[in-house]
């Protein structure tokens, strides 16, 4: 389920440790990697202001993501409030900005770190507990930030939600789609890269061997607490920067939008792309955050049509929009529990051992 | 102090509170007998209430012929979700199962949202008197009516698994699947009755909450609510959902007392319960009445 190419020739010949613990296992997926990245650096070209903006969303969204992967499909530790977390991070680099001066390019790093904090305090329960227990506390947690989002007004707010001004380097503001991009583009190289040598490090390994079998992983060592624990807080700080990149790119944050379907939403991001994958995040990512334009746009063209005038599909998008995601958490889990990153596996698989792929 | 107030808030948190404590029994019953934490009983509440709703006012039906039809369609309902949704996830991982009770959550609640909109309907009346004199305080038919159902339904349950066949042999499934199942009881028809009990049984909490408040998305918040009471009284007890429900309902409104006396915070009824659940987990987690944990290799 981690990072094991698939590609490989049947059979594992490394040699070197270096050669277990490299980043791209073979040429290609490195070549695949720069070329994708050029890709999305290259898009202004192409895109317009609608898919810049869906990219850019892609990116943050993907960031937060990855947290929430980590915590769940590498530690194993469930998290329903990812949302609030994502929230704190938006309001905690507003904050910083608005308030203390802190240039922008430094208030997002240390929003993640506040959101670290906030998420190693509620972090304390998943010291002791594990699984569900663990998912009822993220649950509280949940409704004690959104009701800290709406009571703290010096932090927040209040009702009237809290601007936050554009990223500015050296007096170059970063402050359209095309311009964004950019921006989001290096965190997502520089956080997916993190978490990618994280998982080569002894710490990664001790994450997966919590979630594998923790009774053996204690026994061989592992401090549970410990990374129980620091897993929550990596996740945190993934969640932070995500919701930091998030406020700067609208320039404003108000306290409604972090409810427990955004939670359930970025759930949605990491069952979809598949449990402890890294790439997969970032295809869960673009398939949730995809999946409402999709179907926005089917209303549309159905709009007017009998089919429409029967079921009212128009005036209830917004309820069809969540009942997509929830059809296609269940039918993700029961018919591809490994997520979209296991089906690009077999497509890959596929054609590499074409035409002898028995 | 107002005491009179008090008093109010107190009588309101019993009634609420037993309505909790079903909720938590229905819950505590599909986690003993199927281990599946569910996160979507609040949309059982939810879909039955508005399936009574519609009978009522779509056909002039008499209330007791709707609220009978909506059981069996609840019961049909449970049994369906259980046998499409959630045998095929037998075996996977606890995270998987979660997730999925996630899904069918705000699946459902979009779908209400969808069919019968977002602003809450009243029932049609259902008493032909609205108050009753209890002890001095006057309290509305409905709440009496509701604590009466919510008494009637847990002496139903303590009859059930106490007496009846299919109880004890649910009780046995939870004590040790494998051994029930060598001795005869199909483990498999355990599992799907008890979502369909659960269902059934939250439609009655859902109606009831329906005719108090009226019927909106509302409802499936108890399904949220439901988690600080069984925290409270133990996962798999269902005694202790029952006095954890009573237990939540009374500390919203005492909490809801305080915040509106003397503290002036707001909001302190919908949060202060989530406060208490994470205190709880810190230090008891396993609650008044749950089952520890050992840790066997």
């Amino acid at each position: 389920m981690t990072s094991v190419a698939y590609d490989r020739p049947s059979g594992d010949f490394k040699t070197s440790y270096a050669a277990d613990t490299t980043i791209f296992p073979t040429r290609t997926s490195a070549a695949f990697c720069v070329a994708g990245i050029a890709l999305v650096a290259a898009a202004p070209l192409y895109l317009d202001k609608y898919g810049l903006s869906i990219l850019i969303q892609i990116g943050y969204l993907g960031i937060a993501a990855l947290g929430l992967n980590i915590l769940v499909g590498f530690t194993g530790q469930i998290s329903i409030g990812h949302a609030v977390f994502f929230g704190f991070g938006a309001f905690a680099s507003a904050y910083l900005n608005n308030n203390f001066g802190v240039p922008v390019f430094f208030a997002i790093p240390l929003a993640g770190l506040a959101t670290t904090v906030v998420g190693l305090v509620f972090g304390i329960p998943a010291a002791r507990l594990k699984g569900l227990y663990l998912a009822i506390a993220t649950l509280a947690a949940q409704f004690i930030l959104q009701d800290f989002f709406a009571r703290a007004s010096w932090f927040t707010g209040g009702v009237a939600g809290t601007p936050a001004e554009s990223l500015t380097i050296f007096g170059y503001a970063f402050n359209t789609d095309a311009r964004y991009l950019y921006v989001v583009l290096a965190y997502v190289v520089i956080m997916y890269l993190l978490a990618t040598n994280l998982m080569r490090t002894r710490d990664g390994r001790a994450l997966v061997a919590v979630r594998d079998h923790y009774l053996s992983a204690e026994m061989m060592g592992v401090n549970l607490t410990k990374y129980r624990t620091m897993s929550f807080g990596i996740s945190s700080f993934y969640a932070g920067v995500g919701g930091a990149l998030y406020a700067h790119y609208l320039g404003f944050v108000s306290v409604e939008g972090f409810t427990i379907l955004f939670s359930i939403q970025f759930l949605a991001m990491i069952i979809i792309g598949g449990l402890g994958s890294i790439m997969g995040t970032l295809m869960g990512t673009a398939f949730m955050v995809l999946l409402p334009e999709a179907m926005t746009a089917l209303a549309g063209q159905l709009a007017g049509s009998p089919i429409d005038r029967a079921l009212g599909l128009n005036e209830g998008i917004a309820f069809l929009r969540e009942m997509a995601i929830g059809a296609v958490i269940i039918l993700f889990l029961i018919f591809e529990p490994d997520g979209l990153a296991h089906r690009w596996r077999q497509i890959r698989a596929y054609f590499k051992l074409y035409p002898f792929s028995y | 102090m107002d005491t009179q107030l008090l008093l109010q808030l107190l009588l309101n948190g019993l009634i609420v509170g037993a309505l909790y404590g079903v909720v938590a029994m229905c819950f505590v019953l599909i986690y003993k007998a199927s281990q599946v934490v569910n996160f979507a009983q609040g949309e059982f509440l939810l879909v039955g209430a508005w399936v009574c709703w519609w009978l009522l006012t779509t056909y002039p039906l008499p209330f007791y012929a709707a609220f009978l039809i909506t059981l069996a369609f609840m019961m049909a309902f449970g049994l369906l979700l259980q046998v499409v949704v959630l045998r095929p996830l037998i075996g996977e991982p606890v995270i998987s199962v979660i997730m999925v009770t996630i899904g069918l959550s705000i699946f459902f609640q979009a779908l209400m949202k969808w069919m019968f909109g977002v602003f809450a309907k009243p029932f049609p009346p259902i008493f032909a008197s609205q108050t009753v004199d209890v002890l001095g305080l006057q309290v509305q038919t409905v709440y009496v009516m509701s604590l009466a159902v919510s008494v009637l339904i847990m002496v139903g349950f303590a009859w059930f698994f106490k007496f009846s066949r299919m109880g004890l042999a649910m009780r046995a499934v939870a004590f040790d699947q494998q051994a029930a199942q060598s001795l005869g009881v199909s483990v498999r028809t355990v599992f799907a009755l008890s979502w369909g009990i659960s269902a059934m049984v939250s439609a009655v909490a859902g109606v009831v909450v329906g005719v108090v408040n009226g019927v909106s998305s509302a409802l499936s918040f108890f399904g949220i609510k439901v988690f600080p009471a069984v925290i409270l009284g133990g996962l798999d007890s269902i005694v202790g959902a029952v006095i954890g429900g009573i237990i939540v309902g009374l500390l919203e409104n005492i909490a809801h007392y305080f915040d509106s006396q003397f503290l002036h915070w707001g909001n302190l009824y919908e949060v202060a319960p989530f406060y208490v659940l994470i205190v709880i987990l810190m230090i008891w987690p396993y609650g008044l009445f749950g089952t520890k944990d050992i840790e066997r290799v």
